[in-house]
């Protein structure tokens, strides 16, 4: 072994004892959406004709191909079945390995614990390599644990085998990106931010690309995400295209490599700049501002174009109206009546569970903030910690309301210039900031938590990610309505759309707040977390 | 209430408090007692219970039981009035990697209720901190210029200091002791936890110590002093018998025309007697330093 890599298989060690509950639990829960995916299909579409009805529905409906991407093969059960698994949960999978490459690399250097490490017998480019050992593996894993799922669930060999190498592959070479963005910036906050910024792109990329009939479809090629979608999978089998992800990672890998070598430990490709030499922040709330901002501005930008782009395709599902398949599956996006109302509900539905990510990131705040020890020198002032936890769950609350009126607003602004009404602007904003209540249950469920059990505040991600399941295939595998009924998002109000009921709003409203009443209360007699 | 028994008000007060973490015990019955403009200085090993104290005393942490008084308030009931009157530096300074020096001290001195801007300006020249660099670029012994100029600039009562110099270099760290006795001269109040001997006895009115929870010696350095052993060692023309006998003689002895002893303030007259007999031609006489006080009271297993 080269001098660079000692100590690799230690810091092997290191990662899978830090992460021995994450990456099982991520990989063992996404394998396990991939079985239930394809067992619940199985069942829904015993016959090839209501299968090619509902593959065909998806392809000519652009709203559903810009999500989902189209489906190669309408007489293929495989294909159908991985609709929703190709781009977005392709995605979801991405994001998980950005996150672990850069939990092991920046993240490490920038709480100088890989200075400590770096001390000790271990090459300069141990540290990268064992990240990327960890997380190259935790993708082989999941790839080999998802076609296994496939195949359990009754699906062809060869299209199981090739689905678990694309989710694999996509995972390698967002892992790659990964490794790179953490060489560029100096915080791992900023290091995930770029990384997942490279994901979303990555997606809507092939969301156009996949849209465009004569368009840019070659769109859809530069995008990792879209080449998952061109391996074909139960459509055609194209192991040559796994070449593609498998290149990138190889070139990516060494220009992190190269970039790591260049820099010195702790700095960045991006300088850092100086910052005022006087304050002007005088109010918890406006350090929480402070501290919160970038996350904010980065999450408005995402929502508006997101948004705007899905508000300009809605009207494309009227053409659809006489298909009762079409509306079976519009209905069970969570519509009522009227398929454009109901397809611009279902995007607004979605779109507020995304926010609730926002919000969850951000009041997580209070935590790192606690655990970091910067509560302590806030809290030896003159702060009543009423106030300086409300700084945080504030900018929270208001920053979810916020994004739901900006994604209001560019849903309604892309419908409006689609259809030429700019009443729909208005229409559309209302709807959205119906939503807001069920985010606020989710901030202030972390409020709750936190203020008994500073530590535990992961569990309302588990929560959360265990509505969004609920949410997307409660119906679907015949889940009883009282379990539905704890999600939030299930009590939002279906706008636009004739009988929403107004009343669960009020109802969640009333739970957030007596979920902030009671985490502050508890904050209020426990001892500050170290 | 109880009377504080110096003459001075007592600013800190505290009797038998108890505080557990889980199944650990970090404070067993401490009792802690600083007058109204004192230096007081508070050591302890690792883990002692330093750390602890001050945030119970800064109404972080919950005691589990015993009485606390700062500043003739309660800890946890009145943390917000009693913050505006005293600051604080924590041990290990933890920054907001984003924010500047600047930001960050003017921030802590506008949540303590405003700072001096005259009195931060001299400390910033005095302690030389570059305040436009961010947070996570700052040494560790810049981050605790940061701190430090902050509780120092700001107008107030009472300083808690936990372990303030650790990581300043000797340049800053007489800086920071020419401040410490300007703020004495103020008729401000001061607590200080440290183990750097040296810094205790040169700038300490008063010294507690504590071990394990427990206030194991409390006093000024004269009275401290006084508890510990001088150690005295002369050549003589001839040796007197019995020297091991003196009350309050210890360990003696003796090597041709020289002995050496540790000796107890009580015993110092009757052996200086003793001594002057036997014709004293060199005497060496090394008072004894808070680091032998430390050491007895951590190397001797607990009484």
């Amino acid at each position: 072994m080269s001098s660079e890599l000692k100590g690799t298989a230690v810091l092997v060690r290191l990662a899978l004892r830090r992460d021995r509950l994450l990456i099982p639990l991520w990989i063992g829960l996404s394998a396990s959406m991939v079985w239930f995916s394809a067992s619940a299909t199985v069942d829904l579409y015993p016959n090839e004709a209501a299968r090619i009805e509902a593959a065909n529905m998806i392809n000519s409906t652009a709203s559903l191909v810009a999500l989902y991407g189209p489906i190669y093969d309408p007489t293929s059960l495989g294909a159908l079945s991985m609709t929703k698994m190709t781009a977005v949960y392709a995605s979801l999978v991405s994001i998980l390995m950005v996150t672990l490459v850069v939990r092991h690399t920046r993240a490490e250097e920038e709480a100088g614990r890989l200075e400590l490490i770096g001390s000790g017998v271990v090459g300069r480019a141990a540290p990268m390599t064992a990240a990327l050992l960890v997380v190259g593996g935790a993708s082989a894993v999941l790839g080999v644990l998802a076609a296994a799922g496939l195949l359990a669930a009754g699906l062809p060999v060869v299209g199981s085998l090739i689905f678990g190498a694309g989710w694999a592959a996509t995972g390698l070479c967002f892992s790659a990106v990964a490794a790179v963005a953490a060489q560029v910036t100096t915080g791992s906050r900023a290091a995930n931010g770029l990384g997942f910024t490279v994901i979303a792109a990555a997606y809507m990329a092939r969301a156009i690309g996949d849209l465009a009939e004569g368009g840019p479809g070659w769109l859809s090629w530069l995008s990792p995400i879209g080449w998952n979608q061109q391996i074909r999978a139960f459509a055609g089998d194209r192991w040559s295209v796994l070449v593609l992800p498998l290149a990138a990672t190889a070139v990516l890998i060494p220009v992190a490599f190269i970039l790591r070598r260049r820099r010195d430990l702790g700095s960045g490709l991006l300088p850092d700049r100086p910052g005022p030499a006087a304050g002007a922040l005088s109010s918890p709330v406006g350090l929480a501002w402070r501290l919160q901002r970038p996350l904010l501005v980065a999450w408005t930008v995402g929502s508006a174009v997101m948004a705007f782009l899905m508000g300009s395709i809605a009207n494309n599902v009227v053409g659809l109206l006489d298909s009762p398949a079409m509306q079976d599956i519009i209905k069970q996006l969570g519509g009522e009546q009227g398929l454009t109302d109901a397809f611009l509900a279902a995007v607004l539905g979605l779109v507020s569970t995304i926010i609730a990510a926002y919000g969850i990131s951000a009041v997580g705040r209070l935590h790192t903030e606690e655990a970091g020890g910067h509560a302590e020198s806030v809290l030896a002032t003159a702060t009543p910690r009423i106030w300086w936890a409300a700084g945080h769950w504030l900018i929270a609350l208001a920053g979810v309301a916020w994004l739901m009126l900006v994604a209001g607003v560019a849903t309604g602004a892309g419908h409006a210039i689609a259809i030429g009404d700019p009443h729909q602007v208005l229409h559309i904003t209302i709807a959205a900031l119906a939503r807001i209540p069920a985010s606020w249950v989710m901030v202030s469920l972390v409020v709750a938590v936190w203020g008994q059990w500073p530590h535990a505040i992961g569990v309302v991600w588990g929560a959360y990610a265990a509505f969004i399941v609920v949410g997307e295939f409660g119906q679907l595998w015949g889940v009883p309505p009282w379990v539905m009924d704890f999600s939030p998002f299930t009590h939002s109000p279906v706008l636009p759309g004739p009988d929403a009921q107004l009343w669960g709003m009020l109802w969640l409203t009333v739970v957030a707040g007596a979920f902030l009443a009671g985490g502050s209360a508890a904050f209020r007699h426990r001892d500050l977390a170290g | 209430m109880d009377a504080p028994s110096s003459k001075a008000p007592a600013v800190i007060d505290v009797v038998g408090l108890v505080k557990s973490f889980g199944r650990t015990k970090a404070l067993n019955g401490l009792n802690l007692s600083v007058a109204q403009g004192e230096v007081h200085g508070f050591l302890g090993p690792n883990g002692a219970g330093k750390t602890t104290t001050l945030r119970l005393l800064l109404g972080l942490l919950r005691a589990d039981a015993g009485e606390m008084q700062v500043l003739g308030g309660d800890p946890w009931n009145d943390a917000v009035d009693l913050h505006r009157r005293l600051a604080y530096v924590p041990g290990d300074v933890a920054l907001w990697p984003t924010l500047s020096g600047g930001e960050v001290i003017d921030l802590l001195g506008r949540l303590r209720g405003g700072l001096d801007p005259q009195r931060r300006d001299s400390l910033l020249e005095r302690f030389e901190l570059d305040t436009t660099k961010k947070g996570r670029t700052y040494s560790k012994g810049n981050r605790q210029k940061v701190a430090l100029v902050a509780a120092l600039a700001s107008d107030v009562e009472l300083l808690l200091l936990d372990e303030p110099t650790l990581g300043l270099d000797p340049l800053m760290e007489a800086q920071f002791r020419d401040y410490i006795n300007e703020v004495r001269g103020d008729g401000r109040t001061v607590l200080l936890s440290s183990h750097t001997l040296s810094e205790v006895e040169a700038l300490c009115d008063r010294v507690t110590i504590i071990r394990e929870g427990v206030v194991v010696e409390s006093g000024t350095m004269a009275q401290l002093r006084h508890l510990a052993l001088t150690a005295v060692s002369a050549d003589l023309t001839n040796v007197p018998e019995g020297l091991a006998d003196l009350p309050g003689v210890h360990g003696v002895v003796v090597q041709g025309q020289r002995i050496s002893a540790s000796v107890e303030a009580t015993g110092m007259p009757a052996l200086m007697a003793a001594l002057s007999a036997g014709g004293v031609t060199a005497l060496t006489s090394a008072p004894p330093t808070l680091e032998e006080l430390f050491l007895r009271h951590y190397r001797e297993p607990q009484p």
